[in-house]
């Protein structure tokens, strides 16, 4: 039988004991509804050093400047040869950018797209959305915040429409990834042989009309012939949006790290979770190899 | 309620009056302390185990692991094919902690097959499935046979569309069997189609007869190797070396000291499986495929089609034959192999230590050709693909089917009298 033989004995359970505790302690502190990072910036501090920010800015100005000319040379001489290798970098970890996501899927997307497994309540809390914000900039009228998120369109009409019901997006980074969704975003492209005027890479011969044309422009795309098959070599925009390129793919990087996030809502309350399971479970195994070795030291 | 021993009451065994109070009532009432002297105290197992010795232990604590979070999941799930996929999500969104519970059994069900393919490679290393231990390894692989109808039918449960295409695929396998086959896939399906009854049967087979049926098979493995006792790297019975207590001389007791020893294999193996749990659930679509985050659609097929990765070496199989029934009954004999095992080896020694070059060649080409063919298992079957798949193949065989051979031919190194075994600092 298991008997304390010995002071270091003692002091082992004694470990095991804590280690429980502190476990326990842990778990109750996790059960608290998932705390996601601060979404408000600190006030900004007195100019004390005012020569020194007068500096920063025209650095900055000067910096938006080239970017700006940058982005008209690279729209002249036509881009998105690499598009295969677009990637968003998302973080769903960055609540601002999740908020500004969520804005712009109302706004862009919910008029055909729902999200069904979501409720409104569930996104204000993740997303430390008040309550008045929610009523005023998310819930559509008469929705309740418990309410899933759907979409107003019949699906009947939708079918006469585009030829497929628009499908439900809850799940959709996770069965695509977000790459796919990013690339499908930025890709579209005009092309008159569409009924809805609008072709993409990612998705060729897509049903979906390009309903972000009004921030990011229209741009066509140029094909070069290879063994006689049409291939694509780059876009050329021939029209701006209301959104530089540069603001445009923040803005769809916003919307596709917000479609991440729905696609598991956990999964920030997942790894800050995971972190102090595994921490905990590292201090276990060191008292459980201390005890092995305290018990085998007498087999020779 | 009052319990209490009788001052002078003696009609209990001998060991139990020794104990007071609460103790006393038990014990004679339960064998609790004659089970505890004879299975964990009293249990003599050899010394020398090594790191191979570890994984039977862990695959016993996936298992509860695996019952426990599957209790918790079949309180919210909800079989059919209107329901199934929603009610996950439901899981994985709206009961607390509900995410956990369910990568837990998802995580839980690729663990318990790699710690299992590692248990049954220290076997064919060591020798554990020869005399005497043709039963013990007979019962485990069964064990095996039916954690696989497991994992397949809870791969089915979720609904998504990799579900509904698996389920297809490996239903029909049934169908190549000649004569019958049209018909017990029928039978199995319980419809025209991977259906609604489908989902419902398999939902009652994974929640209750199999777990059931692995629950006997694992009692029948253990019982079987307290007869025998444990094989050990040496491949060489302690029980020929008894001490003057009557204990074999190589023996410790498995209480405290085997005890103490898989508790920190546990602890280690439950680090490395909460990282997967809570950093990479779906293992970037190796535990969990993308396309089942998509209902079952029956008119979209995913593409490629592939199964679970401890699935990956029997699909890599089946397509090494350009015919399918071919395929299907190769696929059938690489199963039926490991249950041969044991009458396969004809060496004179157990262990992998003491045999000669050609078991150790044979050993090393099969263990190329399984992870071969698991890897093989995942990838489009094209080009040098193809070739691979068939080299890995009879490699594969090459390892079974030859063994009556090459194990009589090859020159065996001396077995010592008493295991190696060397004290840690």
């Amino acid at each position: 039988m298991l008997r304390v033989k010995s002071v270091r004995h003692g002091l082992l359970w004694f470990g095991f004991a804590a280690l429980l505790l502190a476990g326990t302690a842990f778990a109750a502190d996790t059960s608290a509804p998932a705390s996601a990072p601060e979404a408000a910036t600190p006030a900004a501090q007195p100019g004390s050093v005012q020569a020194v920010m007068a500096m920063a800015a025209k650095v900055a100005q000067e910096q938006a400047a080239d970017k700006k000319k940058k982005d008209e040379e690279e729209r002249l001489r036509g881009f998105g040869a690499d598009w295969e290798s677009w990637s968003p970098e998302n973080s769903v970890a960055d609540t601002a950018s999740l908020e500004r996501g969520a804005r712009d899927f109302a706004g862009y997307c919910r008029g055909c797209h729902a999200l069904k497994y979501m409720r409104y309540s569930r996104l204000a809390d993740d997303l430390q959305i008040t309550p008045a914000q929610l009523q005023k900039y998310l819930l559509p009228a008469g929705a309740k915040a418990s309410d899933y998120i759907t979409s107003p369109m019949p699906a009947a009409d939708a079918q006469t429409w585009f030829g497929k019901v628009p499908p439900d997006l809850s799940l959709m980074a996770r069965e695509r990834g977000d790459d796919y969704l990013y690339r499908f975003l930025t890709t579209f492209f005009s092309d008159p042989s569409r009924t809805t005027g609008a072709n993409n890479l990612q998705l060729a011969s897509v049903a979906m009309p390009d309903v972000l044309s009004s921030l990011e422009g229209v741009k066509v795309a140029v094909f070069r012939t290879e063994n006689k098959q049409q291939v694509f070599d780059h876009f050329v925009q021939v029209a701006p949006g209301s959104l530089s390129r540069e603001e445009y793919l923040g803005t769809v990087r916003d919307i596709v790290n917000f479609l991440d996030y729905v696609g598991e809502p956990a999964q920030v309350q997942r790894r800050s979770l995971g972190v102090k399971v595994v921490l905990f479970l590292l201090a276990f195994t060191a008292l459980t190899y201390l005890l092995k070795r305290e018990y085998w030291k007498n087999i020779h | 309620m009052a319990i209490a021993v009788k001052p002078g009451d003696s009609s209990g065994p001998q060991n139990a009056s020794q104990s007071k109070g609460l103790k006393a009532w038990l014990f004679k009432r339960l064998p609790v302390k004659e089970f505890i002297e004879t299975q964990a105290t009293g249990y003599y197992a050899p010394k020398n185990f090594n790191i191979w010795y570890f994984f039977g232990f862990i695959a016993m604590v996936v298992l509860v692991m695996q019952l426990l979070t599957g209790i918790f999941l079949t309180m919210f799930y909800k079989p059919g094919e209107a329901t199934a996929f929603d009610s996950v999500e439901f899981i994985m969104r709206e009961v607390d902690y509900g995410w956990l519970i369910r990568y837990l059994h998802s995580t839980g069900a690729s663990a318990f097959f790699f710690v299992v393919y590692l248990h049954m490679y220290r076997a064919i290393m060591y020798g554990s499935y020869r005399a005497p231990r043709e039963l013990l390894w007979l019962f485990g692989m069964l064990i095996y046979l039916a954690l696989m109808a497991e994992a397949f039918m809870g791969y089915v449960l979720p609904w998504g569309n990799m579900s509904y295409w698996a389920a297809n695929v490996i239903v029909n396998i049934f169908g190549t069997i000649p004569v019958i086959g049209p018909t017990l896939v029928e039978w199995i399906r319980g419809d025209f189609g991977i259906a609604d009854s489908t989902l419902n049967r398999f939902f009652a087979l994974h929640v209750v007869a199999v777990p059931l049926a692995l629950l006997l098979l694992v009692v029948l493995h253990l019982v079987a190797l307290r007869r025998t006792g444990s094989n050990n790297p040496d491949g060489i019975e302690i029980k020929a070396n008894l001490g003057p207590d009557g204990h074999p001389v190589d023996g410790i007791p498995f209480h405290p000291y085997y005890s103490v020893k898989d508790t920190f294999g546990i602890s280690v193996f439950l680090v490395i499986f909460a990282c997967v749990v809570f950093f990479a659930p779906t293992l970037g679509g190796l535990l969990m495929e993308h396309a089942n985050f998509g209902p079952t659609n029956p008119f979209s097929t995913p593409d490629p089609i592939t199964p679970s990765w401890y699935f990956t070496p029997y699909y890599a199989i089946l397509r090494a034959v350009p015919d399918q029934r071919m395929g299907a009954l190769l696929m059938a004999l690489s199963l039926v192999c490991f249950l041969l095992l044991p009458w396969l080896d004809r060496s004179p020694v157990k262990s992998i230590r003491y045999k000669g070059p050609l078991s150790k060649a044979f050993l090393a080409l099969f263990t190329v050709s399984f992870l071969g063919l698991m890897y093989l298992g995942l990838q489009e079957p094209a080009g040098i693909y193809v070739t691979l798949g068939r080299l890995a193949t009879g490699g594969y065989f090459a390892f079974f089917v030859l063994m009556p051979i090459y194990t009589r031919l090859e020159r065996c190194k001396p077995v010592p009298d008493r295991v190696r075994f060397e004290a840690h600092a």
